[in-house]
């Protein structure tokens, strides 16, 4: 059970975070529907990267950064530009990580906020466009934790979607089959950004923005992608095998719609005074 | 995405470098302590618009077995360039590169640290580039050397590094980015200060004997530079965590009473 | 030139020189050629004409009879494998943990997940440290909590001849157990003085630098306080109490 985690959870913490659930107390003293405190920052890679940002969420923090280069499409969608998401737990950010391949819960992380900024249609990627069939650009998102202290997926999709805002890059245009710069300067085409929001089922009790200590007792927990509209774009249930019934997926869902604002304006608010 | 052109010259008519550095002048250095709360010992090095982390985790328990050193802890040092930190994404998987500065990093720091008193154990020193621009295993070593004292670590002494090198046919030190790739030649280098023991030496590009003993001398001065810095970001930080001196209470007796929560145990069950 | 050459209580950093001559290495130091160096990042002292440096950082490294809270992680045979922080872990065999005879099984008496308090009984860096629960209030913890600090930060948790661990448990009517190894016990009364204890311990630890830090706990504590008798004389009938387990009688 829990995330990213293998360590022996002992009995008496277990019970303590239970029994503090069961009073209606968190471990950190939030309400059960209550962020840590979120802190995005612009361009920390700012010399190398079109567009970066780092999320700090509590003690959590996550570290993106867009690269955006030129390649053909894929045969099935000639007139559109690609985007990637990929996620790295780097051992710098938890005693629990360690170097090697990618494990499952890397590839699920990366997974989860592609399908977030991908299915609601966050990119619009015919705009990404050069000559159909033959050039386009690719846009790759790659994320890396600096900080593990719970909810991991929260927090790159938060540096992710700040960080894509940051893009800015050079438009290019096809010239005697090659291509040149038009002087203009390009943002990824983001139509409607879509933020994931996670609460974690831990027993009878549904809380918001997990812990790590949270997480690592928790059943599972329920990563809802929403969208500007309201709508609900991705869901995962992960981060343990525990079921869920349909009341406790009305009650992640209901937090979830009443967080998401806050959310979304602290992404558009740090992105804001870019040009 | 931009490709970079090379530049016309890289010293000027006046001597001064393509960001108006002296030959002798190292890049704007930014260093801080204790920045990664889940480590046991971290650090973050800004040189010029190279941009690294560094984090220690240990002595601890060594996975797997079969690495264990029955005298001294073993010192496991990975360099990992995030895939946004040069000009072109870099492949995710390590490099041939990454692996061979890994290991080059770790010979450097080894000699200055006490590994043997944590035999079976190993201390593990992770290290990110967030931002390549010239001069990242210099300054990884620089940052590392400061997360292993911050992890509480023993040793001999810091270890401060800085790349020397050559462009116009006049030796540099700290090498750029625009330097290294058009310069003519790059001789990475790291000392234990006091002794002037380099633990470090890599060097290309073309020089003649009296040149490369004239650029290790250069970079011997930074080096010592680099670590007034080093030590300097290392007394900043822990300033605020030792206790005060007109404190009555800080007495850090060798014979602590241990057993003082003993008493509170209860007997029988309440 | 023989001298000393730290100013007390200075916070001094690897490699620097501390004395010279007739001074004496100690712990957090090393010698060359006559030299003493600091081999820490800690603070410098000077006893008679020993010279140490006290870490402010650092992994538990355990010593013997030191008291130690540790979680079980593998039951082998008739040993339980045990973390205690550090890079070593610790094991117990179970003629130092139970009564005899006990059955083959040690798993029935403590299994993966449960914390003990036990002392350190041997250690010596090559055979990793071994513990015994043969001894007065050792044993395996059923309730309470477990409170995490750094392990150089437990002098200081408990202060000159326990003058701070005492206020805190007088002003919340605690129990605890203070391990070496940077984990600390507590058994509160319910969970709002449980909460209070967290904050005092966290409050030690960040603050551990700042003068008349016994004092000012004591008046955050006091402050807190206040206000939750307040919250008590409305809820009282509310009040839940916390039921203990009942104990294991196999263990000592």
């Amino acid at each position: 059970m829990g995330d990213f985690s293998s360590e022996t959870i002992s009995h008496i913490d277990r019970h303590y975070i239970k029994t503090l659930l069961d009073n209606g107390e968190r471990i950190d003293n939030r309400a059960f529907d209550e962020y840590r405190d979120i802190e995005i920052e612009i361009g920390p890679v700012e010399a190398k990267a079109e567009g970066s940002a780092i999320a700090r969420l509590g003690g959590t923090s996550v570290i993106a950064g867009v690269k955006v280069l030129t390649g053909q499409p894929y045969p099935d969608t000639p007139d559109e530009g690609v985007t990637m998401v990929t996620a790295e737990l780097s051992p710098i950010a938890s005693p629990m990580f360690e170097s090697g391949p990618p494990r499952e819960d890397a590839i699920e992380l990366a997974r989860v906020v592609d399908r977030g900024v991908r299915e609601s249609g966050t990119v619009d990627t015919k705009k990404l466009c050069i000559e159909e069939g033959k050039h386009v650009y690719l846009v790759f998102c790659d994320l890396y934790t600096l900080e593990y202290d719970g909810n991991l997926i929260d927090a790159a999709s938060l540096a992710a979607n700040a960080a894509l805002l940051d893009t800015r890059f050079p438009e290019l245009k096809l010239e005697d089959d090659e291509l040149v710069e038009t002087g203009k300067m390009m943002k990824v085409p983001l139509e409607n950004m879509a933020i994931e929001l996670t609460a974690s089922k831990i027993g009878e009790h549904i809380v918001i923005d997990p812990h790590i200590r949270e997480e690592m007792v928790q059943d599972c927990r329920l990563t809802m992608a929403i969208d500007e509209e309201d709508n609900f774009t991705a869901l995962q249930k992960g981060g343990g095998v525990g079921p869920i019934s349909i009341a406790k997926i009305e009650e992640a869902m209901d937090m979830g719609l009443a967080r998401v604002k806050d959310l979304r304006k602290l992404v558009l608010e740090a992105t804001s005074n870019k040009d | 995405m931009s490709p970079e052109t090379k530049p016309d010259f890289l010293i000027n008519p006046e001597g001064l470098r393509l960001d108006g550095r002296r030959p002798d002048e190292i890049r704007p250095t930014e260093l801080e302590v204790g920045i990664l709360k889940k480590a046991d010992g971290s650090a973050m090095i800004k040189q010029g618009n190279t941009h690294i982390l560094a984090a220690v985790y240990g002595p601890r328990e060594l996975h797997p077995r079969h690495l264990t050193l029955n005298d001294r802890a073993y010192l496991r040092c990975e360099y990992r360039m995030a895939t946004f930190s040069v000009p072109d994404r870099k492949r995710p998987a390590p490099s041939r590169r990454e692996r061979e500065i890994s290991m080059v990093i770790s010979n450097a720091l080894e000699p200055a640290l006490f590994l043997e008193e944590f035999p079976k154990a190993v201390v593990d020193v992770y290290i990110q580039v967030i931002q390549a621009d010239g001069g990242t295993r210099c300054a990884s070593i620089n940052a590392a050397s400061l997360a292993l004292a911050d992890a509480g670590i023993p040793m001999r002494s810091l270890v401060p590094a800085v790349a020397v090198g050559k462009a116009d046919d006049k030796l540099l030190v700290d090498l750029g980015d625009m330097e290294d790739k058009y310069g003519g030649g790059d001789i990475p280098m790291a000392i234990i200060p006091r002794t002037e023991e380099i633990t470090l030496l890599q060097q290309d590009g073309s020089f003649k004997k009296e040149e490369l003993i004239e650029a290790i001398r250069m970079g011997i001065n930074s080096c010592k530079y680099l670590h007034e810095l080093q030590k300097e970001a290392l007394k900043r930080a822990y300033a605020k965590r030792a206790p005060a001196e007109d404190d009555e209470e800080d007495e850090y007796e060798d014979d602590l009473e241990t057993d003082l929560g003993e008493s509170d145990l209860p007997e029988e069950e309440d | 030139m023989a001298g000393i050459f730290f100013q007390k209580r200075e916070v001094v950093v690897p490699g620097q020189l501390l004395a010279e001559g007739r001074y004496r290495p100690s712990v957090g130091t090393y010698d060359r050629e006559g030299k003493i160096y600091s081999a820490l990042v800690g603070l410098a002292e000077l006893r008679g004409n020993t010279v140490k440096v006290v870490p402010l950082e650092g992994v538990y490294i355990p010593r013997e009879g030191d008291l130690v809270i540790g979680t079980i992680q593998i039951v082998a045979g008739n040993n339980w494998k045990v973390d205690i922080g550090g890079p070593y872990q610790a094991s117990i065999h179970a003629n130092n943990a139970l009564r005899r005879p006990y059955d083959d099984d040690i798993s029935k008496y403590m299994d993966c997940g449960d914390t003990i308090v036990a002392e350190v009984s041997a250690f010596d860096r090559v055979t990793g440290p071994f513990l015994t629960m043969k001894g007065r209030g050792l044993r395996k913890l059923d309730d309470g909590m477990i409170v995490r600090v750094s392990p150089a930060k437990i002098p200081r948790i408990i202060g000159r001849r326990g003058s701070m661990i005492n206020m805190i448990k007088d002003n919340l009517n605690l129990q605890t157990v203070v391990g070496q190894n940077g984990r600390i016990w507590v058994r509160a009364p319910d969970v709002a003085r449980s909460r209070l204890a967290v904050e005092a311990f966290k409050m030690i630890e960040e603050q551990s630098h700042t003068s008349k830090l016994t004092d000012r706990v004591d008046a955050m504590l006091k402050e807190e306080l206040a206000k939750l008798e307040s919250k008590d004389e409305e809820n009282e009938d509310n009040e839940e109490t916390e039921k203990d387990e009942e104990s294991e009688d196999e263990i000592e």
